[in-house]
């Protein structure tokens, strides 16, 4: 530890650690844009800069280490200065239209504005204007907002290995774009909207599809049903300013009852359908010599990005929809035929945590013929919207039950939503089904937490399997290299396209440090202490549906309605 | 489909790292005139990097184009030394003359006008550089006559 | 110190064949722009016609841009005399002069001698005698526009390569170090730091690789000594690195060059493939176990990549921008490793502080700036060129002796020094001696050396104007001070200069703002800017504010542009003396603004005209003035 003085306050700091760092943690409070936590600070934005004795400019503090005997101003008249300046200038090539933008009220830019006390325009001169970039069925970009922060171009490339999105010009028309400027969609973008978490402003945003369910839900002649995934009721409470990671199940699902939807359904029940055929799969796979390690298939983000980067992995990917499609089969095969309603006029609604599957609901391979399994998907973000357009009061709600046939789920299915979750589950279930009998112990400490590569291996029978469980892309795109070089070791690999897995996805609230990531994971942990049916192959609804309608996993019905192929995809990288 | 010419570049670099990517692009563009899109994705694919990338290096220099040049390209200095003795007039008169903007190409594909920031002969300023021929001390009024005689050339050769 | 062992170099002197006539030409890229290709033609042809015991050398640009073509004719036993402006179409006539005994003294530059016993022309200076050549010192330039920069044996016989020898044989890498640093050598591409001091940073960090980097990447507009330099005398260069790399423990160097120099990058691949197989590049040179390989790198056109960190990003194929300091590329440079950047001319500068020591060149120039400095003298001055002024020389020496004075013998204003990082000297202060310190204190600085010379048609807002619109173009665009400053500056500057007939109210008002809030940005994009191209950017406005705000004010309060440059503040009218009412004015004006009848005297009506200036170009009784 050496010392500096902040301010004409001594304050200890960690040697070679960045300035920021050291007065963040001493409570000093630094206004910044461009800096992103964990990622290589560019020193970009120039908001953080602070004065330093002896050095002749202002330095950026996320980007300057502490030396012994640092004296430090922070908001010295010369700095509050350059930081008001920095915002006039921001502002004066940013379309004034906040009122208008989705994100007023939740813009960085706007709250460093007023923070500042920017109360005039300062210079009038030339505004870059770009188009809207729409194309893509998950992420808007406007480069008219953009700050040229640099995070989603950060995010891209070191979190995600993607890269879809640079830098692309010089000077002042210096945009971020795609290669040749071309749409989202024809990119190698993979549409977990990372990108979109990390904005400032509003220049990324997701594509959103409120108004088409908004319409469906006033249209008399649709049957308009709702599925959640395992992550939006342990993340929805902090839009309404409850603690985060707090558990709103039964609310969220009064009120998406009191916005009008017929039924309301909860993914996790169909996360316990997935383990029971995914976990047959690997069982199958294992026994039979099939193609190993296994991969995951629920990620949509994960598996555009192994079409595009690694094909020569497609056979490893489980066939296996993701629970939200095979909720959306099933609603409109077993429930549609057992209540008697005519499909088309079933209008299926999900509210996920991602972008990405927004693009998986319209892939072509997920429907059959004109009926798609899924007809329009929500983000939490979304959700929360509506929720506040239709008044609907959270404080004033009761608690309610989601609806049969598929309301009932186990807690395995719930940790879908964490990294680690789906191999937890599976392994559950896997267990039962190679030995016939339960785990001694069903937590699985090894493949839990915010790390985003965990390994373990698990004994069953006998058998030692070796497992692997990576979030963000580019620790996923290092096991594939390690894999492609030999390594033989593993037989089942869960990949999340979000670093911590869906309770950070894309669609999620903003401001969320990691801390209430962490708290999101802990509520779907609490989940699983705190209640009784704890495996996959023990929730009665799912065994009912194979026992009316799907025979049993792997078999003829499954396949038609729950598993699909995936293929080498063409795009710009 | 990649010319051939820029698979010959590619070629030539074999196991390459990105620090071989400006060399490349430099090549390529030698012998294609200019970058192409799908230049720019083979050149991606032959260093393992992504088409955002290569398009993001190759915007930030000035040496890049995107479109394919005239027969001529006309560099037009408008360094200090250039200013001073009036190349802003020059430039002027030329995009007249060719009814061009600077980054452009005559109908006829002809010409092509770019603005460089200093060709380093400031002791004969102004100076204009046609295909690597200099033009030193240039007069607005010279202009049509320059321009002529490689209209005149380049008619001759055709 | 000497080692009696140091190593020969197994090169052959090359001794001129005293029977024979030489030619030189100077076919530096200046001497090409000048028409020096066509001049070698006639020469060449010229010798055959006469069946002439002759030989031509292409020598590189010996700095005297305005005498360009300068053609050199060397008869047995006579000294080398020098001849301005030879156009292809004078060859002849001046040669057949000069074979007849009878040279035309009115083309003769100088002289100077080219054997111990040559015999002295009458009537011509020598060159150490000419006033541009006189108040010069030439280390750096010794060889330019002398020796034949494509052979190694001419620079090996003019004492080239005894320095690399001498380094290798006689000195550890810190004592090389240490010489350099006691000579007191700076860096000549801006900065100024001393040279001897970066390289211990990166001698002492130990590392499996270290690289040195020569900055040749020559951006600033209006500077061409790199390019002559190398252009010239390229094993000079190649000499300098290689003591540099021994020095801080490199064996691979790269030299980073404008790719608009082909013909510099040419000379340079020529002399590297030369300096290999002499030994003197590549593995266990001269014996001595160094080894060092040099790699060029050509530039795509990007200003900001003359700063350090941009540079080093862009030979790693990135887009050059620069990041945050420290790291400094001393300890972590290229490819993470440590690197050491230095300017052509200061690594041009080493051969002869080695060969003679650290006290022959710290006892050229001042207490604190040792040595001298290259300027690429241009503008409005008479003699334009290279030139090489030992440190401490004055501004009014350089301009009036070297330059010969202001062209047209108008009014000298100011000279614009160190590019769009620097900064102007106004005639008051023009005899402030050149040196890193003095400079600053009146708001320029030494930069790589550009020097342009301004006279009483320049206007200092549209300088200014020029420097903000070449910087907010070159801006990489990272940072938000300099990305969005510059441009906006840049506004403020347009407004100025802008015709209150091309403006709304609105717009007056926003411009007075505009104005008011000038200098307060300019203040922040220097405090806050992220690189020292962006921390720089404001200073050709700072300067021109500092030395030439009447101008400013005459552009904001009078409207008006005292050079009669900024067209749109120009006011046109038409002397009625002189007006013979010809009516070409009237038919020329795009906008209608000249009225009045045939043989009378015509009027220009100021609202509607737009100041394109037309009429005063075809009036043929000049009675349009111009105020």
């Amino acid at each position: 530890m050496i010392s500096i003085d902040v301010n004409g306050k001594t304050v200890e700091a960690r040697k070679e650690e960045m300035l920021l760092s050291a007065l963040k943690r001493a409570g000093f409070e630094i206004p910044t844009l461009c800096y992103l936590e964990g990622l290589t600070p560019t020193g970009a934005c120039r908001m953080c800069v602070v004065e330093v004795e002896g050095v002749p400019g202002l330095v950026p503090s996320c980007a300057y280490p502490v030396f012994n005997g640092m004296k430090v101003q922070t908001h010295s008249k010369r700095v509050m200065v350059a930081r008001k300046t920095i915002v006039e200038l921001l502002l004066a090539d940013h379309p004034d239209d906040c009122l208008y933008c989705v994100r007023n009220n939740n813009c960085e830019l706007q709250t460093l504005a007023a923070t500042l006390g920017v109360r005039e325009k300062v210079y009038q001169g030339k505004k870059n204007k770009y188009k809207i970039d729409a194309s893509s069925p998950s992420i808007v970009r406007d480069p008219s907002k953009c700050i040229l922060c640099g995070r989603c171009v950060r995010v891209c490339e070191e979190v995600q290995n993607v890269s879809a999105i640079d830098f692309t010009g010089r000077g002042s028309s210096t945009v971020v774009s795609t290669a040749f400027d071309q749409g989202l969609n024809v990119s190698s973008c993979i549409n977990c909207g990372q990108c979109i978490m990390v904005c400032p402003t509003g220049a990324l945003r997701e594509q959103s599809y409120l108004k088409d369910v908004i319409n469906a839900l006033k249209d008399p002649n649709l049957h308009v049903v709702v599925q959640h995934a395992p992550a939006v009721s342990v993340s929805l409470a902090e839009e309404f300013g409850i603690k985060a990671g707090t558990d709103i199940d039964g609310i969220m699902t009064a009120a998406l009852r009191t916005l009008g939807f017929a039924k309301v359904f909860d993914t996790s029940f169909s996360a316990d359908l997935t383990i029971m055929e995914e976990g047959s799969e690997l069982v199958q796979r294992i026994k039979t010599g099939g193609k190993l390690p296994m991969m995951t298939s629920c990620s949509p983000g994960w598996i555009k990005y192994v079409e595009q980067f690694y094909p020569d992995f497609i056979d490893n990917l489980s066939t296996c929809k993701s629970p939200q499609q095979m909720l959306g089969a099933v609603i409109k095969s077993y429930y549609a035929q057992t209540n008697g309603i005519d499909p088309k006029k079933i209008f299926s609604v999900s509210v996920m945590p991602c972008t990405a599957k927004k693009f998986e609901a319209e892939r072509p391979e997920m429907g059959r013929g004109a009926v798609q399994d899924i007809d329009a998907v929500l983000t939490t973000r979304e959700l929360a919207e509506l929720i506040r357009l239709y008044g609907v009061d959270m404080n004033g709600l009761t608690t309610s039950l989601p609806d049969n046939p598929f309301g009932q789920r186990s807690t395995a299915g719930k940790l879908f939503g964490a990294s680690g979750g789906v191999m937890e589950a599976a392994l559950r279930s896997a267990y039962f089904l190679l030995t016939g009998t339960e785990m001694a112990e069903l937590d699985i400490k090894e493949v839990r937490g915010m790390k985003g590569v965990k390994e373990a291996k698990v004994k069953i029978n006998g058998l030692e399997i070796g497992v692997a469980v990576v979030s963000g892309l580019s620790n996923a795109a290092n096991l594939l290299e390690q894999i492609r070089a030999g390594r033989n070791d593993l037989h089942f690999i869960e990949v999340m396209t979000c670093p911590g897995g869906c309770i950070a996805g894309g669609g999620q609230p903003f401001n969320a440090n990691t801390d209430a990531v962490i708290a999101r994971m802990k509520g779907l942990y609490k989940i699983d202490k705190s209640e009784p049916i704890r495996v996959s192959h023990k929730n009665e609804s799912v065994l009912k549906l194979y026992k009316e309608f799907l025979g049993e996993p792997l078999g003829h019905k499954s396949h038609e309605l729950l598993h699909t192929k995936y293929a080498k995809r063409q795009v710009v990288q | 489909m990649l010319s051939t010419k820029a698979q010959d570049v590619l070629k030539k670099f074999p196991d390459a790292k990105r620090d071989s990517l400006i060399p490349i692009l430099q090549e390529v563009q030698e012998a294609d005139g200019y970058l192409s899109k799908q230049a720019i994705i083979e050149v991606g694919r032959h260093l393992k990097l992504s088409a955002s990338k290569i398009y993001g290096v190759a915007t930030f220099y000035n040496q890049f184009r995107f479109y394919k040049p005239g027969k001529l390209t006309i560099q037009v200095c408008r360094g200090t030394a250039c200013h001073v003795k009036g190349s802003a007039k020059i430039l002027d008169t030329i995009k007249q003359e060719l009814s061009i903007d600077a980054g452009q190409t005559t109908k006829d594909g002809l010409f092509s006008l770019e603005v460089v920031a200093c060709i380093g002969v400031c002791g004969l300023a102004p100076v204009i550089c046609i295909e690597g021929e200099f033009h030193a001390n240039v007069l607005p009024e010279n202009i049509k006559n320059i321009l002529d005689s490689y209209r005149k050339k380049v008619s001759q050769d055709d | 110190m000497i080692n009696i062992n140091e190593p020969k170099l197994n090169i052959p002197l090359k001794e001129k064949d005293l029977s024979k006539t030489y030619f030189y030409l100077g076919t530096g890229t200046c001497g090409l722009g000048a028409g020096a290709g066509e001049t070698l033609k006639v020469i060449k042809k010229y010798i055959a016609d006469k069946k002439l015991n002759a030989e031509v050398l292409e020598v590189g640009c010996i700095g005297f841009c305005t005498a360009e073509p300068i053609m050199e004719v060397q008869l047995p036993g006579k000294n080398r005399l020098a001849f301005k402006r030879i156009t292809h179409e004078k060859v002849n006539q001046v040669l057949d002069g000069i074979f007849n005994a009878q040279p035309d003294f009115d083309q003769t530059l100088f002289q100077m001698q080219s054997a111990s016993q040559s015999q002295k022309w009458n009537n011509v200076p020598m060159i150490n005698e000419h006033p541009f050549f006189a108040p010069q010192t030439r280390l750096v330039l010794k060889n330019c526009g002398i020796i034949d920069p494509t052979s190694i044996e001419e620079y090996a016989t003019n004492g080239g390569y005894k320095a690399i020898a001498k380094t290798v044989s006689n000195y550890t890498p810190v004592e090389v170090c240490d010489i350099v640093e006691k000579s007191g050598l700076r860096g000549r591409g801006g900065g100024g730091f001393l040279t001897g001091k970066k390289w211990k940073f990166a001698q002492g960090t130990a590392a499996d690789q270290k690289y040195l980097v020569c900055n040749a990447d020559e951006g600033d507009p209006g500077a061409f000594m790199d390019r002559a330099v190398i252009e010239g005398d390229p094993h000079r260069l190649l000499e300098g690195i290689a003591i540099a790399a021994y020095g801080i423990g490199a064996t691979k160097a790269y030299i980073y060059i404008r790719a608009e120099y082909p013909l510099a990058i040419k000379r340079l691949e020529e002399a590297i493939a030369q300096a290999k197989s002499y030994g003197l590049l590549g593995e266990n040179i001269l014996n001595s176990g160094f080894e060092l390989n040099i790699i060029i790198k050509k530039g795509a056109g990007a200003f900001v990549c003359g700063e350090e960190t941009a540079l080093i990003h862009s030979i790693e194929g990135k887009r050059g921008m620069p990041r945050p300091r420290p790291p400094y590329p001393a300890v972590q440079g290229l490819f993470n490793h440590p690197t050491v950047i230095n300017n052509v001319e200061t690594l041009a500068n080493l051969p002869e502080i080695i060969e003679k020591g650290a006290e022959f060149f710290s006892a050229i120039g001042t207490a604190t700036s040792k040595g001298t400095k290259v300027f690429a003298l241009s503008g409005k001055v008479k003699n334009t060129g290279l030139i090489e002024v030992a440190m401490g020389t004055t501004i009014r020496e350089i301009i009036f002796n070297v330059g010969g004075g202001i062209e047209h013998d108008k009014k000298f204003k100011g000279v614009q020094m160190g590019g769009p990082s620097g900064g102007c000297i106004p005639n008051s202060h023009v005899d402030i001696q050149i040196d890193y310190e003095s400079l600053k204190t009146v708001g320029a600085m030494m930069g790589s050396g550009g020097m342009v010379v301004m006279d009483e048609d320049t206007c200092m807002v549209d300088v200014a104007k020029f420097f903000m619109d070449f910087i907010q173009r070159e801006s990489c665009g990272k940072c938000i001070p300099c990305r969005e400053g510059t441009r906006r500056m840049l506004e403020i500057l347009k407004a100025i200069t802008r015709s209150h007939r091309n403006e709304t109210h609105n717009q007056a008002l926003e411009r007075f703002k505009g104005i008011m809030n000038l200098q307060r940005l300019a203040n922040v994009i220097k405090d806050t800017s992220l690189c020292g191209l962006g921390q720089t950017a404001p200073n050709p406005v700072l300067s021109t504010l500092r030395w030439f705000r009447d101008e400013y004010e005459a552009h904001i309060y009078e409207r008006k542009c005292p050079a009669g440059v900024c067209v749109e503040l120009l006011h046109y009218r038409i002397d009625e003396e002189k007006c013979k009412g010809c009516t070409l004015c009237a038919k020329k004006c795009p906008v209608d603004a000249i009225k009045g009848v045939r043989k009378a005297p015509h009027y220009v009506i100021q609202e509607k005209c737009i100041g394109c200036g037309n009429c005063k170009q075809v009036c043929p009784f000049d009675a349009v003035i111009v105020e």
